[in-house]
């Protein structure tokens, strides 16, 4: 047929579907792959097929242009190479000349975080102890400790976390110890307010987030925002550790004692690892046994351990 | 392919051309599309003609019988998957293109190459009007740049028709197959 087809006279021989029919046909075929290609995603096999070799004659078409921009490159590089060069030196002269600086600085350092650590351990070795179990009993506030007497934890110490106290070593086993938080109901800290060193006792309320300051006069200068110390009274408690923070002061005239309610510091039923105090500070000479029944304050705050 | 044909050459007197093999043909719609394919940028981008286009009418107005509206949706095809345009947005441009085309070789050939510009230039419109209403179709504007390039793409067709006929043209030692 190749032959014939330029010849004009047989353009009125059959040649196939008529050219408006082809339209119509070829036209309906792009209508129907676009809307399947605008609604459905089943021609991604196709288009990646015919993607690769014309991705191929695309990288081809951009050859030019890339080879004219690196070869710019190339040549542009030289002068520039030299400045930069010359730039870097300098700049790497600078910057040694403060590293040196740097680390003097950073020896200096260095030797300060020493000292702080050995000072502070020796007034407070602490140990790393980890929460294995809790208790169940949603009114008693007790956790289990991995680290028990073959640690040498012994009855009675602190147990911190990075923020503040969290509570006392109450029972002591061979491989674990259990800790009564301080917000249990039967536990208490002697505390001041950091504010003006008023003294107070803290006590648990056996809820989850509150402790209250019992026995604290309606007059007593205390402000919502305060933040509560360990006061080291007695002894049992080092000073200076962070407990609470006040959240509601109530003064009803009708009651001797203001309800004042804190939120602890602490992560108490948050953290996984916490601190257990494992030097008890130096008692002072204990008073006599007059003077303590005289001061049910004092001895309310600290003869929780027995 | 033995005689070359009457209609080709209706215009400047006679003149006689080779036959215009499919490999030539193939080759040249493969060049336009690589030209298409160019990174162009900015302005150049905006005023870039369409050269598959351009090669598709210049076949389809000489060739009808070899080049139709078949080939032009193969084409249309192709440039589909290169843009990363929906599946037949291009092809349904080339087919309204080609067809215009293929319907109008012997008008368009009745002239001398100046005023088949003026007779491709709605051809070309035509198609992007096509292309620019899917666009609008799918994502809700117009883009009217698209149509300097289809400007651009008709003053072309006096080079390009310059330059594929002297590609035909017989040399002096070739002879005839």
């Amino acid at each position: 047929m190749a032959h014939m087809e330029h010849t004009r006279s047989f353009r009125f021989f059959n040649r196939g579907p008529s050219q408006g029919a082809r339209l119509v046909f070829f036209v309906l075929l792009s209508i129907l792959l676009l809307f399947i290609d605008a609604r459905f995603k089943y021609l991604e096999f196709a288009r990646s097929t015919l993607f690769i070799p014309i991705n191929a004659l695309q990288r081809l078409a951009t050859l030019p242009s890339v080879l004219w921009q690196e070869a710019g490159e190339y040549l542009v590089a030289q002068t520039q190479l030299v400045q930069d060069n010359a730039q870097l030196h300098q700049q790497s002269l600078e910057q040694s000349a403060r590293l040196q600086q740097l680390q003097i600085l950073q020896a200096e350092v260095a030797q300060l975080r020493n000292l702080l650590a050995v000072q502070q351990r020796a007034e407070y070795p602490m140990q790393l102890a980890e929460v294995i179990y809790l208790e169940r009993d949603i009114f008693k506030r007790k956790i289990l400790l991995n680290k028990g007497s073959t640690d040498n934890v012994l009855l009675g110490q602190i147990v911190i976390d990075d923020t503040g106290v969290v509570g006392q070593v109450t029972r002591v086993y061979p491989w674990g110890s259990e800790v009564t938080l301080i917000t249990d109901k039967d536990h208490a800290v002697p505390v001041q307010v950091l504010r003006n060193g008023l003294r107070a006792i803290a006590f648990g309320s056996g809820g989850a987030a509150d402790i209250t300051l019992r026995y604290t006069p309606i007059s007593a200068e205390i402000e919502v925002g305060d933040v509560l110390v360990t006061s080291g009274i007695d002894g049992t408690y080092p000073p200076g550790l962070p407990v609470a923070r006040v959240t509601q002061v109530e003064r009803n005239p009708a009651y001797p004692f203001a309800r004042i309610t804190c939120t602890p510091l602490a992560g108490v039923d948050k953290n996984r690892q916490l601190l257990i105090l494992a030097g008890l500070p130096k008692l002072p000479g204990r008073p006599d046994p007059e003077i303590e029944t005289n001061t049910p304050k004092a001895k309310k705050g600290t003869r929780k351990i027995p | 392919m033995s005689a070359p044909s009457s209609n080709t050459a209706s215009y400047q007197g006679q003149e006689f051309l080779l036959p215009a093999s499919n490999l030539f043909i193939a080759s040249s719609l493969l060049l336009a599309l690589l030209l298409n394919w160019l990174p162009w940028q900015g302005i150049w981008l905006a005023m870039r003609p369409d050269f598959a286009a351009l090669v598709l009418l210049y076949w389809c107005t000489h060739k009808p019988y070899r080049v139709g509206i078949g080939i032009a949706w193969m084409v249309g095809i192709l440039a589909d998957v290169a843009d990363a345009s929906l599946f037949g947005q291009h092809a349904l441009a080339y087919s309204v293109l080609a067809f215009g085309g293929v319907v109008l070789y012997r008008r368009v050939q009745m002239f001398d190459l100046r005023q088949q510009t003026l007779q491709v230039l709605p051809l070309f419109l035509l198609a992007q009007t096509v292309y620019a209403a899917v666009h609008w179709q799918i994502n809700g504007h117009v883009v009217w740049e698209y149509f300097i390039g289809s400007v651009v793409s008709a003053a072309l067709w006096i080079p390009l028709a310059l330059l594929l006929q002297s590609l035909r043209r017989p040399r002096a030692d070739s002879d005839l197959s």
